[in-house]
């Protein structure tokens, strides 16, 4: 059974149709990427999960239980990791923690030996009971993540949890990531910006735009969705056009000639490569450069969002809290 | 509900207990205001009036001023109703910082009642109000205040019990008023435009009697003037005067303020808090 699934979900605020009909599921276990630019509608999909919003036509389950009718119920099984960086400064990371416990009713004694274990994840075990005042950006963040963890829930939403972070520090976050699903098998909802980031983490990515999904598979059918890798040959003192030879060899798709470099598109590159490479030893010809260049999935969400920047529509506040962020993040 | 409004609760109080600033500006506020306005006013010394007046003078000062004839401890009284006021107006601010920064968002995620939420803020408020209280009445105490002769300990406690009162209604007014707004200027201008007139359309700083008629016709609809009016009778407590009738209607009208308006404006907050 898929712990969230939506069908036609749309909002509306006025006019503007921010998730237009949207339906899709995710299977228990499964990290979820949902890709998208600025406005697209990611963050009011969320919303909508997490039951801050109510939609405007359509309807969306987490865990069984409809968002919007059985809102308790949703919110006891989900934790929410939002863009904005919401822990208290005046108050300790430990005191941060205490209070997320008690707004999920995590008894006392429980929740203290959660939090040990949940900082400790997140390398802040040395910092709990410092003024999160005095944190850097990064331990924010990281507070923040583990504020979602506290009440093991059984989704976890991540909206872009990497925003404006360090190098350093996003790989923390996705160590983090991967071993939630692997040791709770946690399933995750996570929005981003990071085509690496999705690449890396999702099992399944959406992309929307303009509040539609646009395509939505695993990233290496997204990939491969582009026409699949590409290998560069050239030959050493080849006088002959070998294109027909090159096409004819298995996985080939098409070759295209370009000045002396054979531009071969072929699926699973690494793969095809040696197979080529056999092929062509033997028939005596001499390789001089090869490449192989496989596609981002960068190409792939520009294919399916255009190039064009986009105008954001979105509520006044949301671009304050937005620079906010990032102004606490980067500290 | 309970457990996690105390637990909010204890996250607005440790706020400000940790932040050295707030709190030397919540006594800077009040010593200002007492020792600059309370200390420049002398009522009996205004005109110089001839020793065989001076008897029948001081009796119509006191007539008009609630049986003193020293304006700070007149002022002191009052002060005492528009720091709770001001503070309340404070619950309103941090409901908008705390939309703006998110935070608002991650309690509504949260599995818990969202009337616990505003609870939270108006007892926080409460709870601040009656510590600010306690402070300014050292000050004023340090600063010269005149207690009647019979000033006691349940006198104490009934300036304590009508704050409260006036606490209660004023935070969960405020919260109704600004639980929707998103920007801080616009809370600003709120607070301002409700602040001054809840202020000086009472008898927190002069008496009414002074004012013209539109004018007391509003400040006899203030809590604010009830509430000063009660805790001015307590202090001014004295063997041969204390009128408890007026007292009596005083915390009825006190009471009536709490109870209608905590009910009205916790019920419009939690509304404020729906889903859109």
């Amino acid at each position: 059974m898929p712990v969230i699934e939506t069908n036609n979900l749309t909002k509306r605020f006025g006019p503007l149709v921010a998730v237009d009909h949207v339906s899709f599921s995710v299977e228990e276990g499964e990290i979820f990427g949902f890709l998208g630019p600025n406005g697209a509608g990611k963050t009011t999909t969320i919303n909508m999960l997490t039951t801050l919003l109510n939609p405007s036509e359509g309807s969306a389950k987490v865990g069984g239980f409809d968002a919007e009718k059985q809102d308790d119920k949703v919110r006891e099984i989900v934790g929410l990791v939002p863009q904005d960086i919401t822990v208290d400064d005046d108050l300790t990371g430990m005191e941060n923690m205490m209070l997320q416990a008690k707004l999920y009713h995590v008894p006392t004694k429980i929740a203290k030996e959660r939090i040990k274990e949940v900082l400790n994840l997140v390398g802040l075990t040395d910092a709990a009971n410092r003024r999160v005042e005095t944190y850097s950006g990064g331990m924010r963040k990281l507070l923040e993540l583990a504020e979602g963890l506290i009440h093991y829930p059984k989704v976890l939403f991540l909206d872009e949890p990497t925003l404006g972070l360090d190098v350093q520090t996003r790989v923390v976050v996705w160590d983090y990531i991967k071993k939630l699903r692997e040791e709770r098998g946690i399933t995750m909802f996570l929005t981003t910006h990071y085509m690496e980031e999705a690449d890396l983490l999702c099992d399944r990515i959406a992309i929307i735009d303009h509040g539609k999904i646009v395509a939505l598979d695993t990233p290496q059918n997204l990939k491969d969705s582009l026409g699949g890798d590409i290998i560069e040959l050239e030959f050493d003192k080849s006088p002959s056009d070998n294109t027909k030879t090159l096409s004819s060899l298995p996985q080939v798709r098409d070759v295209k000639k370009i000045g002396d470099v054979y531009r071969i598109k072929v699926s699973k590159g690494e793969e095809a490569l040696p197979k080529i490479m056999e092929k062509v030893l033997k028939m005596n010809l001499r390789i001089s450069k090869v490449s192989l260049v496989k596609p981002t999935l960068d190409q792939v969400y520009l294919e399916y969002t255009g190039r064009s920047l986009r105008e954001t529509q979105g509520e006044t506040g949301e671009i304050w809290r937005r620079m906010m962020t990032l102004r606490r993040i980067r500290g | 509900m309970i457990e996690e409004t105390i637990a909010l609760t204890k996250r607005e109080v440790k706020k400000w207990m940790k932040n050295p600033f707030l709190l030397f500006m919540m006594l800077v506020q009040p010593v200002i205001w007492l020792g600059l306005f309370g200390k420049a006013l002398n009522l009996t010394g205004f005109i110089s009036v001839p020793p065989e007046l001076q008897d029948q003078f001081e009796k119509m000062i006191r007539q008009t001023f609630s049986g003193t004839t020293d304006y700070f401890t007149y002022m002191a009284a009052g002060m005492l109703s528009v720091i709770v006021l001001f503070t309340a107006m404070f619950t309103g601010m941090s409901v908008v910082w705390d939309r703006r920064f998110g935070f608002l968002n991650k309690l509504l995620v949260a599995p818990i009642p969202r009337g616990s939420i505003v609870l939270a803020k108006v007892s926080s408020s409460v709870i601040r109000s009656m510590f600010q209280v306690l402070l300014v009445f050292g000050i004023a105490f340090a600063f010269g205040l005149q207690v009647g002769n019979a000033f006691g300990i349940l006198d104490f406690f009934g300036i304590l019990v009508a704050l409260f009162l006036l606490s209660l209604g004023l935070s969960s007014m405020f919260l109704a008023i600004t639980i929707r707004i998103k920007s801080h200027e616009t809370v600003i201008a709120v607070a301002n435009l409700l602040n001054l007139p809840l202020m000086f359309a009472s008898n927190a700083l002069f008496p009414i009697k002074q004012m013209p008629q539109w004018l007391q016709t509003i400040a006899k609809f203030n809590p604010i003037s009830y509430a000063a009016d009660a805790v001015r009778s307590f202090i001014l407590h004295s063997s041969t005067g204390f009128d408890a009738a007026k007292v009596a209607a005083d915390f009825q009208f006190l009471i009536g303020f709490a109870l209608i308006f905590s009910l009205a404006g916790i019920l419009i907050a939690r509304t404020g808090l729906r889903k859109g």
